[in-house]
């Protein structure tokens, strides 16, 4: 190391600049050139010519620049969020979260503030569905973090991408009742896939990073992250060593190669099989995949509520929704097939009815990226745990092609004595026509968002979806009051889209405030509220089980023009039946949102119904159905 | 069936509110939940006893290995293993039962740790079975106070492919 050499520098044009280094010196120029700028060593006779140069003063200042970068924890939390690749937020200000806001002043972030986090959580999540990235909110400590409750549960049940992240009170005041402080991570434990609180700014890069990870991959689903004010406020070297440490959270992908065999010997074999899809589907980006297979192996494709969009339903194998206000065509064939392909699905409830009768003569195979959804509620003869599209390609390449002209043909029967169907000569404007009108007219290209009840099951039924991540609905917690923001959510994900918001009269009243939001972004949402004047779902239930005592699911409704208009938005009344394809072709051509509230038929029925407990091929209806076939 | 489920979690404020809660949420029965530290301090060992037919404990291992920070789930059923309890129990004994339940304690290779004029305060380790019976002979005593750990296991060599 003592001895010199001589380097030639190859940049001199005339002489060779001659520079004599010691080995010492070649090794820690190396070094540097390798990028290397750390070093964990022990000093000793034989090392010290080389801890000599080390511990020159080139090597120190080189050193210092490297780790000299501080920043606070809201600055990292903003870079985090750039980094992975939140362009766009959702949030609300708040006491401890305004050094975050600080930073967000003039951040390169598109930042929308709803009305009420509720609303915020919702957008994002809506933002997620349509886009399929991250949706991201932002919330202040207490009431703030409070008000994400229902969005977050909401995200949970549907599966959806979603980080969240709440201010808290300083560190050293957690536990004392401060103000506005909450145990936020206690709250929302159960209604996230995961949560934690960052105590110490250096934790704070490394758990942003984590969070985005186990939002979206794996089975998606929102992740909480609360950040004392005083850790955004602390400062931090970064020294972009903070990989991701999750030794618990393993992501698998691929299906077991003997499982997908065995799934395509039995599609192979299979006399009447269906394919029932779920939102499993939609997020995986697995819908191509999907259609190839079902028309290789021509397999008729039933959808849950999320997985709408799946597969087009102006395909002939296409069965349409299942389940408790599923079509009788899709129902009685899961009742009578030999073999019943769940794909991200996860035999709901309001999927099976009666569990124990839920296709009694089929052989299951299930596609899940989810164990433990596998045999949780019905037994499983072949599980294939992994993601969709990952399984749906294997599987494609040992299916084979079957006719199967006699299955077909039944299934063709019952798909023309029992349509989706609805008295179309009735002089009141029946909520069914004005769906199958948006659906004429945005000739079924819209995004759809929904409240929930009766205007939720008819959107499902009557709009015909073509492709994933057009119909957003909350499906398992049935949130109501989601589809106004969740419009507003997807319009700032796609701009160019037609979104309509197809929502009832009192889902609408729960978060209607978010109008504001639509107006003050220019967002052209077009909200149609199929106003009843009832909370129809219920009353239905009344009517049909408890004896038409319409117990409290009658509440008076605002004019809800006026209410759009004052809010900076159009309003349009509807309340004669030749007024409703103009009002909408009128709504279709307004820039600013619109409100459109159509007077519908105000005891009207969703058809059919399975009853609950009933197998679901006991729907009653059908009767009505036929008669209007 | 009784299952003992062990579980190695990451050592992180939450955890044990993360199971116990998903415990709680899924309506799961827990006869006992134990936690304590490993060889690695950034792991805790928690091992659980469920009650539960197949399917039941099947869907606890699995949903247990689906919480984040839970990094490996076990189940010890039906493979060799070793399995105790600790208990403290209190027992009154006055000077003429002594003898007697010194015997009983003798034979249940227990260890008094405790003496007080009218109680004994006994130390008893071992399988489950053995501490419900040394309770149960205790019981014409008296029993003033009982304090139980709950199960840990472990299993036997050449047996550690347990279920995961
Ligand atoms: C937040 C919330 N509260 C209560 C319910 C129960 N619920 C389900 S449907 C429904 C009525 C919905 O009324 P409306 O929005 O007018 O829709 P319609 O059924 O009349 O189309 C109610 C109260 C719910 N799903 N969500
Ligand atoms: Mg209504």
């Amino acid at each position: 190391m003592c001895s010199h050499v001589v380097s030639s520098g190859a940049s001199a044009r005339n002489q060779p600049t001659i520079e004599y280094l010691t080995g010492a010196q070649i090794i820690v120029r190396t070094l540097l050139e390798l990028g290397v700028d750390t070093i964990f060593g022990y000093t000793g006779a034989a090392v010290l010519p080389l801890f000599d140069e080390i511990d020159s003063e080139n090597w120190r200042n080189i050193m210092a620049k490297k780790s000299d970068e501080t920043k606070t924890g809201a600055q990292i939390i903003v870079d985090t969020l750039i980094e992975q690749g939140a362009d766009t937020v959702f949030g609300y200000p708040g006491g401890v979260v305004l050094p975050l806001f600080d930073r967000l002043y003039d951040a390169p972030i598109n930042f929308i503030i709803p009305r009420h986090e509720q609303g915020g959580c919702h957008m994002a999540d809506a933002y997620a569905r349509a886009s399929g990235k991250v949706g991201v909110v932002i919330a202040t400590s207490g009431p703030g973090a409070c008000n994400l409750v229902t969005g977050l549960a909401t995200a949970m049940m549907d599966s959806v991408p979603l980080v969240a992240l709440t201010g808290q009170v300083r560190t050293d005041l957690i536990g004392n009742d401060a103000f506005q402080e909450a145990d936020t991570t206690g709250i929302t434990r159960p209604v996230t896939k995961y949560n934690c609180i960052v105590k110490d700014v250096k934790d704070l890069a490394r758990v942003i990073r984590e969070a985005f990870h186990i939002a979206s991959t794996s089975r998606p689903g929102p992740v909480l992250v609360d950040i004392p004010v005083d850790v955004q406020v602390a400062k931090c070297q970064t020294d972009g060593r903070n990989e991701m440490n999750l030794p618990g959270y393993k992501v698998s992908t691929k299906g077991h190669a003997r499982q997908i065999s065995a799934a395509a010997a039995a599609i192979n074999k299979s006399e009447r099989p269906v394919l029932y899809v779920g939102g499993g589907v939609v997020i995986a980006n697995a819908s191509e995949e999907l259609r190839a297979l079902a028309q290789k192996a021509h397999l008729p494709v039933t959808m849950t509520l999320l997985g709408l969009g799946s597969f087009d339903q102006n395909d002939p194998e296409s069965l349409d929704m299942l389940g408790m206000h599923g079509s009788a065509y899709a129902n009685y064939a899961v009742q009578e097939c030999d073999l019943l392909i769940a794909i991200g699905a996860r035999f709901d409830d309001r999927v099976t009815g009666k569990v124990k009768g839920f296709a009694p003569n089929a052989k299951i195979i299930h596609i899940d990226i989810d164990p433990t959804s596998i045999s949780k509620n019905v037994k499983v003869d072949i599980p294939v745990v992994g993601d969709a599209k990952h399984i749906l390609t294997e599987l494609l390449k040992e299916v084979e092609h079957r006719e199967r002209a006699e299955w077909f043909k039944k299934i063709a029967e019952w798909k023309k004595k029992f349509p989706f169907s609805y008295d179309r000569k009735a002089s009141t404007i029946k909520p069914q026509y004005v769906i199958e009108e948006l659906c004429r007219q945005t000739e079924g290209r819209a995004i759809v968002t929904t409240g929930v009840g009766q205007n939720q099951m008819w959107a499902a039924q009557f709009f015909k979806f073509h492709g994933p991540r057009h119909f957003i609905s909350s499906g398992g917690l049935g949130t109501m009051g989601f589809g106004l923001p969740a419009a507003v959510g997807a319009q700032v994900a796609r701009p160019d889209a037609i979104v309509i918001d197809i929502d009832g009269d009192h889902s609408f009243n729960m978060t209607m405030t978010e109008l504001s939001t639509a107006v003050e972004n220019k967002l052209p949402i077009k909200v149609c509220i199929l106003n009843n004047g009832y909370m129809g779902m219920v009353r239905q239930w009344q009517q049909l089980f408890y004896g038409r005592r319409y117990s409290k699911s009658y509440l008076s409704n605002p004019d809800y023009a006026t209410v759009a208009e004052a809010l900076g938005a159009v309003g349009i009344t509807v309340d004669k039946k030749a007024d409703v394809a103009g009002a909408i072709k009128k709504m279709l051509g307004e820039k600013k949102p619109c409100v459109v509230d159509f007077r519908v038929e105000r005891e009207e029925n969703v058809w059919p119904m399975v009853p609950a407990g009933k197998n679901i091929n006991e729907m009653d209806g059908l009767d009505i159905l036929e008669s209007m076939a | 069936m009784k299952h003992i489920i062990s579980a190695l979690v990451e050592n992180k404020p939450g955890v044990l509110a993360h199971v116990a809660g998903m415990f709680a949420a899924r309506a799961f029965n827990i006869d006992s939940l134990v936690v304590g530290r490993t060889e690695d301090p950034k792991l805790s060992r928690m091992t659980i006893v469920v009650v539960g037919d197949d399917r039941v404990v099947e869907q606890v291992r699995k949903q247990l290995a689906k919480i984040v920070p839970v990094v490996k789930v076990q189940d010890f059923a039906g493979q060799p293993m070793v399995a105790r309890d600790l208990m403290l129990v209190t027992i009154s004994a006055p000077p003429e039962k002594r003898p007697e339940i010194l015997s009983l304690i003798e034979m249940f290779k227990a260890k008094v740790v405790d003496i007080g004029t009218r109680q004994l305060m006994v130390e008893v380790c071992g399988p489950e079975s053995k501490i419900e019976a040394f309770i149960d002979l205790c019981k014409p005593y008296g029993i003033k106070n009982v304090a139980r750990t709950g199960t840990i296991a472990m299993p036997r060599q050449g047996s550690s492919e347990a279920k995961s």
